[in-house]
């Protein structure tokens, strides 16, 4: 009798224990957090991405199964795999700072959420930056079905549907992962790329190839600008006092 | 008429210490607190699949339009009150789940099995009591798993009741990570559950029937049930074979069903169907005996063809073991075997028909008194007779290829499920619970229930089949993304009103049922005078049902017999003085161990 | 609304509209004789006072009759569906003058893959165009179809064919289409929660719209 008692109680227990948990694992803030006033006293690496060669053609998206996306368009969309500005400048390449931030350093991460918008059946931005446990809002600013698939190896992946526009979703991400890839499972043309830092210190290159760095403490980092494409390459900046320094990347198109 | 010489009944109640509430209702070995535990629990889960189909039908009726009370639904479910797709097909898997596993099998053989064998072969209780008790007990806590696959993260099963995989083996290609191993627990567990049960079922039929009780004197309703639980027994255990390779695909990285590291999608058809076609004749045959028990005695008449009924029962059995290649038709196996379980399943029908044809045989000049039970028993045979009839345009290969995975398989289904089990359990509830519990349930209540249920269900499910035949698809979540479906929208919308109408109607049963435990008036020995050796018992039946096991002279059904006199029936254990003692049948039952 | 099957668009709609209709008959009789007597009976035999039910436990002649007559009937209806069962799905059932189209299905998508203006699949000249099946009206067309993740169905309600699509199995599923125009292929096997959406549109095109179309696309044209 005192048995059958305690599986029972038992078992509701456990179930309790299986109760939905919410991703924002909020960090307690540490000793030795770094808070925004920090960050924008540190120093600056800057530079711009360029690539040589031909860049390969973006081919272009055929959206007729899609009339409400297709609609948005005047010239047919084309993929954003290689989006290149004047003089072979390369945008959507994230940069971020690989290593060199000391041990133990806390960031507390902005409440602001980084917002992906669906839009014309394509995501924008297609490649962005957030801060561990900082709030991805997930938009669909279109009237189709739109899910939103995160594969990822670190974080938690998720599958979540929008059917309709106006509709949000938000995640947050609880490890440092470069990339988790987004993609659609509707419009197999759609992807987008996150970038997940523990820190501030990464930025995503704009049509002209420029990227900065900002709020730096002095030391040695190691650099990376990740392509999805072009792959990835590192440099090394030591930083002293305020002074900026400029690091330039360059990817050969092939 | 001669007296009941023997047995008195209760006595066996005198032999106890009283037991305490605890030992007494919940943890109890007693066949009759059981039955009536499942049939409480089962209830429960009748109405939760029910409200999982109300919110299925309001996003057929009225896509994307939020649902009243959507709200209070978390962000995962719905949006603004929107059901999402996400949940859209969690409902789809778990209506089917909850109503298969949870509601109605439980219904017919945990309620039923347990409750009437014992009484109806004339024996103390099951030949195994306390195993008999774990069998609830498995069953309850199966429940309460799956129930707990809506509360796990990322929410509860979403492959269909049928679980196909490879997408149930992959979290990440179903988006659901726990639920689909609850799914999976919960059915070994249930799977268990049934194993024990039909395990005390077959042995108390072979061991402890009654002297005189001959094999051709058992009632077909408990013909049907241990027919039953011979599949139940043979069939569960591959469930829970296959839901266990599930498990490991899902969790230790096996991939018996994927075929990214040699395993094979169809294994999962082939293991699942293997048991899920016996499964459904486990889902019908009980339903037909009790049937079968109530209208030879609404029409006041012996069965018609009581052997046939008999042989047909283990016709169906037997022949639903080498059909469950009819789910498959279109799944890539190889279609020489379409051809042959094409065969098979023809063959099937025709067992079936000769039930229908008996049982209408039976109200053929009978003296037909339509009481609430005999009107669901005869609406039984009439949507039965639809359900297994749309069953024909399926089992004919080329046609199944434009309706498989239609509603026309819909409305089949629910055609034998609803038609026939549910309306089989709403003859049998009222007919059986003056033994449960010594009161009548309200006639008058009754026969509005069954009426007003009888024409919504209807018009619900009828035109199931006109959107199956237009090619509409199973589980969509939005049927008007199809240029060819958008037309149908009015049907869908009207179906919508009449299901939440059907819904509607079911608290009739409900107040009636609950209503009538405290208030119903007080049940006589014998309300139906039914020849079954239950009616010899007081309403409600005692612990122990009879001191000593009552003596049977003839069969179930001597409705009408001229040896009756000016009764038009006569019980099975009423000597006659024609009647000779038989001798003592079998082994002596045992006094009940506790 | 549509009341009745879809218009009959392929080879394969007359024998299963058929098969349909004559089992429609079938078991509409059955259903009449059982409904009819059903509530005949009700009404003819129902309780009154001094009435007493007529006492037998059956009639073997009866059992024989009603079990013969539905027997014959399940085995006539089988070899008739058998015949063109074996001509849709048999083995060697798809004609070899059959054009090729590869259908790779995923979630939540048709990729469709043309042979090219060299009529062949598998050469470099194919292209891939996602929810679009372009085929040609009167010519048996055969899809080999290959699942990239779940089970998927490839379904045309008007040309009533079916095939599920099998992740490890490729299965080829043939039709000969028989009215030019715009038709839908729907998903018929729940595949996750973009199911739904899984719709493909289907032109029938004459040989001359279908060749100046398969021109176009060569030439790396649009839609």
């Amino acid at each position: 009798m005192n048995r059958r008692l305690f599986s029972v109680i038992g078992g509701a227990l456990l179930l309790a224990v299986c109760t939905p948990r919410d991703d924002s694992t909020a960090r307690a803030a540490a000793a030795d957090t770094v808070t925004v006033e920090d960050v924008q006293a540190g120093a600056t690496i800057s530079g711009k991405v360029r690539f040589t060669g031909t860049a390969p053609r973006n081919p272009s998206i055929d959206m007729s199964e899609e009339a409400a996306c297709k609609a948005k368009y005047k010239a047919p969309p084309t993929e954003e795999n290689v989006v290149a500005g004047a003089a072979n400048a390369l945008a959507n390449v994230f940069v971020y700072v690989k290593s060199g931030v000391p041990a133990g350093q806390k960031f507390t991460a902005p409440t602001a959420a980084v917002v992906l918008d669906q839009d014309g059946c394509r995501y924008h931005p297609h490649v962005l930056g957030i801060m561990v446990g900082q709030p991805l809002e997930i938009l669909n600013t279109d009237p189709v079905l739109h899910n939103i698939k995160a594969v990822a190896k670190a974080n938690r992946p998720f599958n979540v549907s929008q059917p309709s526009a106006g509709m949000k979703t938000n995640r947050t991400f609880a490890a440092p992962e470069v990339m988790v890839n987004l993609e659609c499972n509707v419009h197999g043309w759609m992807k987008a790329y996150l970038g997940v830092r523990p820190d501030p210190f990464y930025a995503v290159t704009g049509p002209d190839g420029s990227f900065s760095i900002k709020g730096l403490p002095p030391g040695t980092y190691t650099i990376e600008a990740w392509h999805e494409r072009f792959g990835t390459q590192t440099a090394t900046v030591t930083v002293a006092g305020a002074a900026p320094k400029t690091q330039d990347f360059t990817f050969a198109a092939h | 008429m001669t007296s009941v010489a023997h047995a008195k009944p209760g006595a066996h109640d005198a032999h106890h210490a009283p037991m305490s509430f605890w030992r007494k209702y919940i943890f109890s070995t007693d066949h009759k607190i059981i039955g009536i535990q499942f049939l409480f629990v089962s209830l429960f889960f009748l109405l939760l699949g029910g409200l999982l189909a109300m919110q299925i039908r309001w996003q057929l009726g009225f896509p994307g339009k939020p649902m009243p009370g959507g709200g209070i639904l978390p962000e995962a479910m719905t949006s603004g009150g929107v059901i999402l797709p996400e949940y859209y097909i969690q409902l789809v898997t778990m209506h089917g789940t909850f109503m298969v596993f949870f509601a109605i099998m439980p219904l017919l053989m945990g309620v039923y099995a347990n409750f009437l064998i014992p009484l109806k072969i004339g024996t103390h209780d099951m030949a195994f009591p306390r195993l008999n008790m774990w069998s609830f007990w498995l069953a309850f806590t199966a429940g309460l798993i799956m129930v707990a696959g809506f509360f796990v993260p990322d929410g509860a099963a979403r492959a269909g009741w049928t679980m196909y995989a490879p997408l149930s083996a992959r979290p990440d290609l179903s988006g659901a990570t726990y639920g689909q191993l609850v799914w999976c627990v919960s059915i070994v567990v249930l799977g268990l559950s049934s194993v024990l049960g039909s395990v005390n079922y077959i042995t108390t039929v072979i061991n402890h029937r009654a002297p005189g009780m001959t094999w051709f004197r058992l009632p077909l309703s408990v013909w049907a049930i241990f027919i039953t639980a011979i599949l139940a027994v043979l069939a569960l255990p591959v469930l829970q074979g296959a839901a266990i390779l599930l498990l490991f695909d899902q969790t230790i990285g096996t991939h018996f069903f994927d075929p990214i590291a040699g395993g094979q999608a169809l294994l999962w058809q082939h293991l699942f169907w293997f048991f899920g076609h016996p499964e459904v004749y486990i889902l019908i045959l009980p339903a037909m005996g009790m049937v079968s028990d109530i209208i030879a005695n609404g029409s006041r008449k012996p069965i018609f063809g009581y052997h046939s009924m008999v042989f047909a029962i283990v016709g169906i059995a037997f022949l639903g073991w080498i059909v469950w290649g009819h789910h498959m038709f279109m799944s890539g196996m190889n279609p020489t075997l379409g051809s042959t379980f094409m065969v098979s399943t023809l063959l099937i029908s025709v067992p079936s028909a000769i039930k229908v044809f008996n049982w209408l045989g039976t109200m053929w000049r009978g003296n037909l008194k339509f009481t609430v039970p005999m009107l669901n028993a005869v609406a039984f045979v009439s949507m039965f007779t639809i359900g297994g009839l749309s069953g024909v345009f399926m089992a004919a290969t080329p046609v199944d290829m434009h309706i498989h995975d239609t509603y026309f398989i819909v409305a089949h289904l629910h055609y034998v499920l609803f038609g026939g089990s549910l309306f089989a359990l709403f003859a049998a509830i009222p007919y059986w619970y003056p033994k449960m519990f010594g009161r009548m349930m309200s006639e008058a209540i009754g026969k509005w229930h069954f009426w007003l249920t009888f024409i919504t269900y209807n018009l619900v499910f009828f035109p199931m089949h006109i959107l199956g035949m237009n090619g509409e698809m199973r589980r969509l979540y939005d049927p008007t993304q199809y240029e060819f479906l958008k037309p149908q929208q009015p049907l869908r919308e009207f179906i919508t009103i009449a299901a939440f109408s059907l819904f509607a109607v079911q608290i009739l049963f409900f107040f009636n049922f609950l209503w009538s435990l405290k208030r119903g008036k007080k049940a006589e020995l014998n309300p139906w005078q039914d020849n079954g050796l239950e009616w010899s018992l007081p309403s409600p039946a005692p612990h122990g049902n009879w001191d000593r096991p009552p003596n049977v002279y003839r069969g179930p059904y001597e409705f009408s017999a001229p040896e009756a006199g000016n009764a038009d029936f006569l019980p099975q254990h009423v000597k006659l003085p024609t009647d000779r003692d038989p001798a003592a049948a079998t082994a002596p039952a045992p006094a009940p161990a506790h | 609304m549509h009341w009745w099957l879809p218009t009959a668009a392929s080879t394969f709609a007359g024998p299963i509209d058929g098969l349909f209709l004559a089992i429609l008959i079938i078991t509409g009789i059955a259903l009449v004789i059982v409904e009819v007597g059903l509530v005949w009976f009700s009404v003819k035999y129902r309780a009154r006072p001094g009435r007493k039910a007529f006492y037998t436990h059956g009639s073997t002649r009866a059992e024989v009759i009603w079990t013969a007559i539905p027997a014959v009937t399940v085995v006539a209806l089988g070899l008739v569906s058998n015949h063109y069962w074996v001509q849709i799905k048999g083995r060697n059932s798809v004609p070899p003058n059959a054009y090729a189209i590869g259908v790779h299905v995923k979630q939540f998508e048709w990729q469709i893959t043309y042979p090219g203006p060299d009529g062949q699949l598998g050469t470099g000249d194919d292209f891939t165009l996602r929810n679009q099946l372009h085929v040609t009206v009167n010519q048996p067309t055969v899809v080999r179809l290959t699942s990239e993740d779940v089970i998927h169905s490839f379904y045309i309600p008007q040309f009533r064919i079916k095939q599920d699509a099998v992740p490890g199995l490729t299965i080829n599923a043939w039709f000969q289409a028989t009215k030019t125009g715009e038709y839908e292929i729907g998903c018929a096997e729940l595949c996750g929660m973009g199911h739904y959406k899984m719709r493909a549109r289907v032109f029938v095109h004459t040989p001359e719209e279908f060749n100046a179309w398969m021109a176009q696309q060569a030439a790396g044209g649009s839609e």
